[in-house]
């Protein structure tokens, strides 16, 4: 807290200006007397982990709570205008036309029936006295500044014919439309992939070196922030638990939290770790040559029928060894999810062949993505883990229970937890609960279909590390499915990038990472935020080269 | 269904949350909404009318079916003697014109025939809906456009027109409420079929049921343990808003003279000659209409309320910015309290959705 | 574009499966009953001889699938019937001969259609405004005490049958206050003022329980997409409540509005057949009665089919309508 820095420079230059706010919901209080300024055209990054109400903060600058019976409390002037006592007339006056806001998922924030074009010139007339042709004119304009290519054309296509990163550029373009002195960004790429990430992040880099137009980043990823921002505020719990320039917040964190936070992050450029205690199951480590648990030759799988077939895996070929990790990245749509289910068993391929192979298996289980749909809410945790030794024909209550309460205790839950329901439990101790029901079936792989990606980077942490024992203590092979690059270079001893069903590159991660030989590859590598601003810089460079080129 | 329900109960003690079986949150939410109350509280009147309705007339003295001749004017066409429609000790709402049969011990029979029949018919949709719409979401490709086609048929047919004409041509020995609950039933279960196969497909993509698979269940475990709870929600909705649809297409049919057939009283039939003799005295017009009214109203307010206790989220959100505060805020602590949900889901990468969207899409095609 | 109109095909024939499977149910169900057809069909007062007669127009010595083909012939290309003396063409498209009064049912049902359609398209130009209106003032009003009253009444407007608001409608109006005379059909070509005025009430009992069951959905649906993201964009940006209400809500609620119109299609139908019998209106409803109390199962055959001809079209009608509303259901 002593570390807020609240410089109140000359009044005229100050753009936001947090005193003190609170807002509760009930009994709930998501932001806790947050105080903070920020300068005309610099930019402010509200970085931390779900929960943190840094999403509040956004909506609170635009007055967005108002009437929906949130306690707000404290000041918060934008643009000179008093947020909580500004009438409705002002207060319109400043949404959208003073600040912006872009928001995380870019289909649902537009509305689906309108041609975007409208809906920008719709927005702009409410604060332009223009006519209508006057204000189409200009959603043209702003949509053509955003880099949408042939502006007047696709202003006329509704939101679901734009591609998301599409989509995004589009409620930047209707965000310029007024010319505000403010963005709030509210994580305005989580929805994206890497590659899309980077172009949005370096459009706003643009934008804001042309027009001077001040920024408020949210975002739970320090990498994002690191990219586009000068300043960082680090919340926790509705407070502020650091606050600085970047390079100092990231560069010499002073507080435990933002110690811990940066050190669960995972980095692209760091090499694997592996405890020592891997001695005999690590592949490298071992002489005589691993034996292969799962082989997959020429996997293909399509879907739909007639003209819109498409394949979403197409001639997949690979092999997992016992006690090491495949890492499987790639973006949405690469194929990796369809992959992964036609590994377990769950889909069946188009064609190809997977050895050992015949639908599903006791030897090959799934840790599923979403903590939430994996576990039948209705069924206690228990009962869940326990299906795979009743399906195999235990009867005896008394072993089901006990074997239970081992594999809880050793995925770090309690034993007495056997009785609990999901709801319960929070997303990484769900997670937790889905892969003690893997090990229940004393597999031999375990596919992880995107385990840690619904998780805040600290659980994310934490699950990564608990599988990693695991592996070494079972000899497991894991086949480990992510769009994050990082995280996958992390647990990873081999990988295959992924794109548009196929393989691009396969080979030990450390020379797919260090000296990648795919073009995609590379422009993939080159996407990932980083955490040093400098070498953001750097990569921002390198971006601008692989597009001009 | 029950044993988990069994298992929450006793979880439920020892644990501060309130556990996730569904009965406990229902009820909980169920008795949050005051209208939804008084209309429980009403059916369930108007269930124990119908129950003891023997015992009811019996207290009265009298029988649905008995004619009173003497109560009857003749010379003025039919019209009870006596005011108000022949109202005495005897007969507490007066008599039927013309038979001079006991207006309340019909009204109260009348109760029975209109639940039984309406309830009757419910079961029978569920039942085809529910079998028809998880074969078709379960079975292969061609049984669910089988299937799905025939459902589509039904769903086509139009009810009233339907039953009118097949009730024409069924003999009247066949038990007529009976008929008619069979008629309802096997005409109109399209819908119902249509929202279980929608509910199954969705459930079927559901990461717990992969799960289920990879454990080793077979196909038919893993409908009765994983499915068939997961429908119990939306189909026990759909059937609290077709029992009160089913009353008023009784009323309908009775009232048209095809439906349950004099003797057997019914509100419907009650209702034919109401515009002929309600000078005479009012409640010809007024207690059957009214009866129905109250009853289809109190299962409607009762359907609305089943489907909030049991869909809270969807409630939800249809009550945001309703500006009743304590509503309004006891809204925003829970969502307060499932933001780190809310959170966690909204940091879910695209890739989910286009996995399920293909996943949809095989489905569907 | 091109989806759209494989789109539109694709819903085509399925249509036409649907008519043909539904004239095969009715078909099966009326002349395959057990007994003797022959006897029902002519009704219960026929002699001996005209059993005969209605069995061999029937050709009920036939196998069943010949009975089908000859049935579908009449209605696709007309048929010829020989009532004992004369032969009697009947053209296409012929339902068959109605018992009482050899009748040909194709001309029975056209003389009566005006009436219905009068009834129901009426009925549903008011039900549309009155329902969607009330749902738009509703979510507009929300919390106020005009949702809370407009919510009241639409839940007793939904638990009204049709037949007691009719009744109610007429005995008051009509009866009581002497408002209006009781109704009596008039031609729209005699006299459209009076053909209004007739069909007033008719038109009222008919329309205010489906008005309820609209202005319900659409509150519900308006409420749905005002919680939505998108909503929440333009609330940042400024927009006013008006145009929040107006454009962006009432749009989302615009596909449901015209699925339910389609679904509720049949239900208005029956719904016509009691608001026809209560208020005497000559239409397809009473003749359907009046066939069915008669047991003349022609009639009742060639008037579901009818009915079921127009639901089926009007349910096409909506789901292409419904996929121009909300057009992600064609890439679906």
């Amino acid at each position: 807290m002593s570390s807020v820095d609240v410089s109140t420079g000359v009044s005229a230059d100050v753009l936001v200006e947090v005193t003190d706010l609170t807002v509760g919901f009930g009994s709930l209080r998501a932001v806790d007397g947050l105080s903070f300024t920020l300068e005309k055209g610099a930019a402010l990054g509200l970085v931390g982990e779900s929960g943190s109400g840094k999403s509040t903060v956004a909506s609170a600058l635009l007055g967005l709570h108002r009437g929906t019976g949130a306690d707000v409390g404290g000041s918060v002037r934008v643009a000179g205008i008093d947020v909580q006592e500004a009438s409705d007339a002002d207060l319109g006056r400043l949404r959208g036309g003073k600040a912006a806001m872009v928001f995380q998922d870019p289909l649902s924030s537009l509305d689906p029936y309108y041609a975007i074009g409208d809906q920008i010139a719709e927005v702009y007339r409410v604060h332009a006295r223009v006519s209508r042709r006057a204000a189409r004119a200009r959603a043209v304009d702003v949509l053509d500044r955003v880099g949408i290519p042939d502006a007047l054309r696709r202003s006329r296509s509704r939101p679901h014919e734009f591609s998301g990163g599409m989509r995004q550029r589009a409620l930047i373009a209707m965000a310029l439309a007024c010319e505000p002195e403010l963005l709030i960004a509210d994580e305005p790429t989580t929805a994206l992939d890497v590659t899309v990430q980077a172009q949005i992040l370096d459009l706003l880099h643009t934008l804001r070196e042309e027009t001077g137009l001040g920024l408020l980043l949210v975002t739970h990823d320090v990498g994002v922030a690191a990219e586009s921002v000068d300043e960082i505020l680090v919340m926790r719990h509705g407070r502020a638990v650091e606050h600085g320039p970047v390079g100092t917040v990231l560069g010499a964190p002073a507080e435990t939290y933002t110690q811990d936070l940066l050190g669960a992050v995972p980095r692209v450029d760091a090499r694997r770790v592996r405890s020592e205690g891997s001695s005999g199951s690590s592949p490298e480590a071992s002489s005589a040559a691993p034996e292969v648990v799962l082989e997959a030759t020429g996997l293909r799988r399509e879907f739909g029928r007639g003209k819109r077939a498409f394949a979403a895996v197409d001639d997949v070929s690979l092999t997992v060894h016992r006690g090491e990790t495949l890492g499987i990245v790639g973006e949405s749509g690469s194929g990796k999810t369809t992959l992964g289910r036609m590994l377990v068993g769950l889909l069946k391929p188009t064609a190809g062949e997977i050895k050992p192979g015949g639908g599903v298996r006791p030897d090959v289980q799934m840790v599923f993505q979403d903590p939430v749909s994996s576990l039948n809410p209705r069924r206690s945790v228990g009962e869940s883990i326990a299906d795979p030794l009743r399906a195999r024909g235990e009867r005896d209550e008394g072993r089901i229970r006990a074997r239970v309460r081992e594999l809880l205790e050793r995925v770090g839950l309690e034993g007495a937890h056997y009785d609990r329901y999901p709801h319960e439990f929070s997303g990484g101790q769900r997670q937790r609960v889905g892969i003690a029901r893997a090990l229940a079936a004393d597999p031999r792989v375990i596919v992880c279909d995107e385990p840690v990606s619904a998780l805040d980077v600290t659980t994310q942490a934490q699950v990564v590390a608990l599988l990693g024992e695991l592996q070494r203590e079972l000899g497991l092979a894991l086949v480990f499915v992510a769009h994050d690059l990082a995280v996958v270079r992390q647990v990873s001893d081999r990988v295959a990038v992924m794109r548009r069903g196929r393989i691009v590159e396969q080979g030990p991660a450390d020379e797919v990472y260090d000296s990648p030989q795919d073009p995609y590859t590379k422009e993939l590598l080159a996407a990932v935020p980083a955490l040093d601003p400098e070498v953001a810089a750097q990569r921002r460079a390198v971006r601008r080269e692989l597009a001009t080129a | 269904m029950s044993e988990a329900l069994v298992a929450s109960q006793a979880a439920g003690t020892d644990v501060s949350v309130p556990a996730a079986s569904g009965a406990r949150q229902f009820w909980r939410r169920l008795r949050a909404q005051r209208a939804a109350l008084v209309a429980a509280a009403v059916v369930a009147l108007l269930v124990l009318v119908a129950l003891a309705a023997p015992l009811l007339t019996a207290i009265e003295g009298q029988d649905p079916f008995t004619y009173h001749p003497s109560l009857i004017d003749s010379a003025r066409g039919g019209v009870p003697t006596g005011s108000f429609g022949g109202i005495t000790g005897d007969h507490w709402l007066g008599v039927e014109p013309q038979t001079g049969r006991d207006l309340f011990a019909r009204l109260v029979y009348g109760a029975r025939v209109s639940l039984g029949v309406a309830l009757g018919a419910t079961v029978v949709q569920v039942l085809i809906g529910v079998v028809v719409g998880v074969a078709a979401a379960l079975g292969s490709r061609w049984v669910d456009q089988l299937l799905s086609r025939l459902t589509e048929i039904i769903v086509a047919m139009p009810l009233m027109i339907m039953s009118l004409a097949l009730l024409a041509i069924v003999p009247s020995s066949f038990p007529r409420p009976l008929l008619v609950a069979l008629v309802i039933g096997l005409i109109a279960w399209g819908n119902t079929a249509k929202i279980v196969r929608a509910q199954t497909l969705t459930l079927k993509q559901l990461d717990y049921v992969s799960a289920a698979r990879l454990s080793g269940w077979g196909t038919w475990r893993i409908a009765r343990r994983e499915l068939l709870p997961g429908l119990a929600a939306p189909v026990i909705t759909y059937a609290a808003l077709l029992v009160p649809m089913n009353i008023t297409v009784e009323a309908a049919l009775s009232f048209l003279g095809v439906g349950v057939k004099p003797p057997t009283p019914s509100w419907g039939q009650m209702l034919t000659a109401a515009d002929v003799w309600y000078q005479a005295a009012p409640q010809y017009l007024l207690l059957p209409a009214g009866a129905l009214f109250v009853t289809v109203l109190s299962l409607t307010v009762l359907g609305d309320g089943i489907r909030t206790a049991l869909d809270p989220r969807a409630a939800s959100r249809l009550r945001i910015g309703t500006g009743r505060k304590g509503e309004a805020k006891a809204d925003a602590s829970t969502k307060g309290a499932s933001g780190k949900d809310a959170g966690t889901k909204g940091d879910v990468r695209t890739e989910g959705a286009t996995t399920k969207s293909t996943n949809s899409k095989e489905a569907t095609s | 574009m091109s989806g759209f109109g494989g789109f539109v095909l694709r819903r085509g024939v399925g249509t036409v499966i649907t008519l043909l499977a539904i004239s095969v149910i009715v078909y099966v169900v009326f002349f395959v009953t057990p007994g003797n057809v022959a006897q029902i069909t002519c009704g219960p007062r026929c002699s001996p001889e005209q059993v005969h007669q209605v069995a061999q127009q029937l050709r009920l010595d036939d196998p069943l699938y010949l009975r089908y083909w000859h049935f579908l012939q009449g209605i696709l290309v007309g048929q010829d019937y020989s009532t004992g003396t004369s032969v009697e063409h009947c053209s296409a498209p012929c339902l068959g001969l109605s018992y009482q009064g050899d009748q040909q049912v194709t001309q029975l049902i056209l003389a009566k259609l005006p009436v219905s359609l009068s009834l129901v398209f009426g009925a549903m130009v008011l039900w549309l405004i009155l329902g969607v209106g009330t749902g738009v003032l509703s979510a507009w009003r929300r919390g106020r005490f005009t949702e809370r009253l407009l919510t009241g009444i639409t839940l007793a407007g939904v638990a009204t049958p049709v037949f007691v608001i009719g009744l109610v409608l007429m005995i008051v109006v009509c009866g009581q206050l002497q408002l209006l005379p009781f109704p009596q059909y008039v031609s729209l070509t005699d006299d459209p003022e009076q053909w209004a005025w007739n069909l007033l009430l008719p038109w009222l009992s008919l329309a205010l329980i489906e008005a309820a069951t609209f202005a319900r959905l659409t509150r519900a649906s308006m409420l749905e997409t005002l919680a939505e993201d998108h909503i929440r964009t333009f609330r940042a940006y400024g927009v006013g409540e008006r145009s929040i209400i107006g454009r962006h809500a009432l749009r989302g609620a615009f596909a449901p509005i015209i699925a339910l119109n389609a679904n509720n299609v049949g239900s208005a139908v029956g719904g016509a057949v009691l608001t026809e019998t209560l208020f005497g209106l000559p239409g397809i409803g009473q003749e359907l009665v009046h066939a069915v109390n008669v047991v003349d199962l022609p009639v009742v055959v060639g008037m579901v089919l009818v009915i079921g001809f127009f639901v089926v079209i009007a349910n096409a009608v909506a789901d292409v309508l419904y996929a121009v509303a909300d057009r992600r259901v064609v890439l679906a």
